[in-house]
């Protein structure tokens, strides 16, 4: 029994981890005021990118180092992520488009180019067969050396690859950014009124631009996360799935703060995978128990604007472009 | 301020907005996006392909327009593209973000199939065809009332509601589908396929054609209430400015809740439609993302039913063009995503030279 519920432990935190990067870099992104939608594209592109550059390293040497396999794999992952979020950026803020719609057409943009360059990657090197990085998945998956000694607390809480932690970091990091510093500051006014801001002498502009490209770059964290260490280093077209849009439902979830998106993220996790550890649920009930976390969201959102608690509600401007002679 | 300061301040141009433009202007810019947009499309296909991307054009071509059949099955996605589009329409005219079209026309869709599954051969075909209309448009209705009725109580946010809802209704067509198929395989085959209950029948040797036509009357309907019916005008009232139609006696909460029925409505007909009158069958991808591209569709054409026809096809177009080239060039399908968003993104963009002018600090200051 305790092992089970150890493994299920153990399995929710791994499926956590894609919705922590994606959530947490999408909060960033919110609280400047931008809902972007397009974050289950970023995420399939920082996968693919990764996949790419680990693929392109993997077959231009013929003893793969792995901590060169993870720098260019990361980076491959950074830069199509980030190249991803300045259009997203360029298009709403420079050209003052639509939010909604850019995002919906970079999701279909970015879906596309992961499915695209999934399934045709190997052909344009004339090989057959699936993608499948032995090497560089290793590497991401390696654990803290010390984790398979401390028995079951370390296989459940210490047996992930280092990117897990980087995604607990990175969403303490910028809890505390957002809510200790300057900077956080300015960027929640903005989110909140960026007339207001833009009057007060913050620049708008390149917060609006900013947020987004970090938060679209830890966004893509997650999906090169999930190709890397949850597949090993394998790439199945739409196996990365509607995590992205899970990940956007953790941002309400956590009512937009990075620290509750931690736990939230595991939680969802865990309801992702839940039907596997329920004994005895027959294969049609169990897709009936696949509905919960989407299930789980919209009562917290209907909660939460029933409740109309000032400190839950999104970012007011959250969705709004912003023109500084509009008045 | 001395000249040097100045110089190092002030930017060297400032955009303002536009007043109206003239409306061959707005489109002559609409038309170069697409130009440029398709400009860089040929560049990456040939990057991809290296072939002449002439040929890849006149491949996509073929795509389309290369066999009746062909021709049949790209006028069958534009139409049921266009259901959707239309569904989602008002709703959005009114920024009401209805990003569960997937969902509701998932839902309509799976209503149809429970009667076409358990009653299919119980009573007169026409009865079936029409109780599985009923079903599915109150199917929509019911997915797309809940986050109207919480939008207009609460303020719930509908675009994500809408979206969550999806996934509710790809769950219960799964389960569905567990339940129904013996074998415990996720796929359903052919439902009915001797005695054909439930199948929208052929029209002039036309499977496809009686889709077509309730679509195409659907889209002149629709013009016609967006644009001459006090509904029509309360929706755009409201879409502008909540507060002004709240001034002017508008019953902001009813208008919400009616056009979101109408928007849920007209997807249940289109899962209606896909069930019945195209696929015999349902899958968890009914929709085929349609649900998303529908609002692309619909923002393109500024809402507009008789202009959605065109962007509609350009998107059906694109899609089949694109499966084309995929074959023949053993590239991936998803080429097609690609394509489409380039495209989008051109669109866009432009909107920003139709409301927007580029203005020289320079020349306004004067001399």
């Amino acid at each position: 029994m305790l092992s089970t519920i150890a493994s299920f432990i153990n399995a929710a935190i791994i499926q956590g981890i894609p919705l922590l990067f994606g959530s947490t870099g999408e909060i960033i992104t919110e609280k400047s005021g931008n809902l972007n939608l397009g974050i289950p594209g970023i995420m399939y592109v920082g996968g693919i990118s990764g996949i790419i550059g680990g693929y392109i390293y993997e077959h231009s040497v013929e003893k793969t180092v792995p901590i060169i396999c993870i720098l260019v794999s990361l980076c491959a992952s950074l830069i199509g992520s980030a190249l991803m979020s300045l259009i997203y950026a360029f298009l709403t803020q420079t050209l003052k488009a639509n939010q909604n719609v850019t995002g919906l057409a970079l999701t279909t943009f970015g879906v596309g180019v992961g499915n695209f360059f999934g399934g045709s990657l190997l052909k344009f090197f004339n090989e057959s067969g699936s993608i499948s990085l032995l090497d560089t998945g290793l590497a991401y998956k390696k654990a803290l050396p010390f984790a398979s000694k401390l028995g079951l607390f370390g296989n459940t809480f210490l047996s992930f690859g280092f990117l897990a932690y980087t995604a607990i970091i990175i969403a303490i990091v910028s809890s505390i950014i957002l809510n200790k510093t300057r900077v956080g500051l300015n960027l929640r006014a903005i989110g909140e009124n960026p007339a207001t801001a833009d009057a007060a002498g913050i620049n708008v502009n390149r917060y609006k631009y900013l947020s987004t490209l970090i938060g679209g770059m830890i966004a893509g964290l997650g999906g090169l996360y999930f190709v890397m260490d949850y597949t090993a280093g394998a790439w199945t077209n739409n196996g990365f799935g509607d995590r992205g849009w899970l990940a956007i439902a953790i941002v309400i979830f956590a009512l937009w703060k990075p620290k509750s998106a931690i736990l939230s993220s595991f939680i969802f996790g865990g309801l992702y995978i839940i039907c596997v550890y329920i004994p005895g649920l027959s294969s049609s009930s169990k897709e009936i128990i696949k509905m919960l976390p989407y299930l789980v969201t919209i009562i917290v959102l209907v909660v939460i604007s029933a409740r109309k608690k000032k400190e839950h509600q999104p970012p007011q401007s959250l969705g709004l472009t912003y023109f500084r002679e509009e008045r | 301020m001395n000249e040097k300061e100045k110089k190092t301040r002030e930017p060297l141009f400032h955009i303002a907005k536009r007043p109206a433009i003239e409306w061959w202007k707005a489109w002559l810019i609409r038309g170069g996006a697409i130009i440029a947009s398709l400009i860089v499309c040929a560049f990456i296909i040939v990057i991809l392909t290296k072939q002449n991307p002439l040929e890849v054009y006149a491949a996509m071509v073929k795509g389309s327009f290369g066999t009746p059949r062909k021709f049949w099955a790209m006028l069958q996605n534009l139409a049921i593209l266009l259901c959707i589009s239309l569904a989602v329409t008002p709703a959005f005219k009114m920024k009401f973000w209805n990003l569960g079209a997937e969902g509701q026309v998932l839902f309509g869709g799976l209503c149809s199939m429970v009667l076409m599954f358990t009653v299919g051969d119980k009573i007169p075909n026409w009865m079936l065809i029409a109780s599985m209309l009923a079903a599915s448009v109150l199917g929509g209705i019911l997915w797309g009332l809940f986050p109207a009725v919480l939008k207009a109580k609460w303020g719930t946010n509908e675009s994500l509601f809408t979206l969550m809802m999806n996934y509710i209704a790809i769950q219960l067509v799964a389960f569905a589908i567990m339940v129904w198929v013996p074998s415990g395989s996720s796929v359903m085959g052919l439902v009915n396929s001797t005695t054909k209950a439930g199948w929208l029948p052929d029209l002039f040797g036309q499977k496809y054609l009686i889709n077509i036509l309730i679509v195409a009357v659907l889209t002149v309907v629709m013009f016609i209430y967006l644009k001459y019916s006090k509904h029509g005008y309360e929706i755009s009232v409201v879409g502008e400015s909540e507060n002004t139609a709240r001034y002017i006696g508008i019953n902001v909460k009813k208008v919400i809740v009616r056009t979101m029925i109408l928007s849920g409505a007209l997807c249940g007909l289109a899962g209606f439609l896909l069930v019945s009158g195209t696929n015999h069958t349902i899958s968890k991808e009914l929709a085929g993302g349609n649900g998303f591209t529908a609002i692309m569709v619909s923002w393109l054409a500024k809402f507009n039913p008789l202009i959605m026809v065109l962007t509609s096809f350009l998107i059906a177009f694109l899609q089949k063009g694109a499966g084309e080239i995929a074959t023949n060039f053993k590239l991936n399908t998803s080429i097609a995503d690609i394509l489409t968003g380039i495209i989008i993104f051109f669109i866009i963009g432009c909107e920003f030279f139709i409301n927007y002018q580029i203005k020289s600090t320079k020349s306004k200051e004067g001399k």
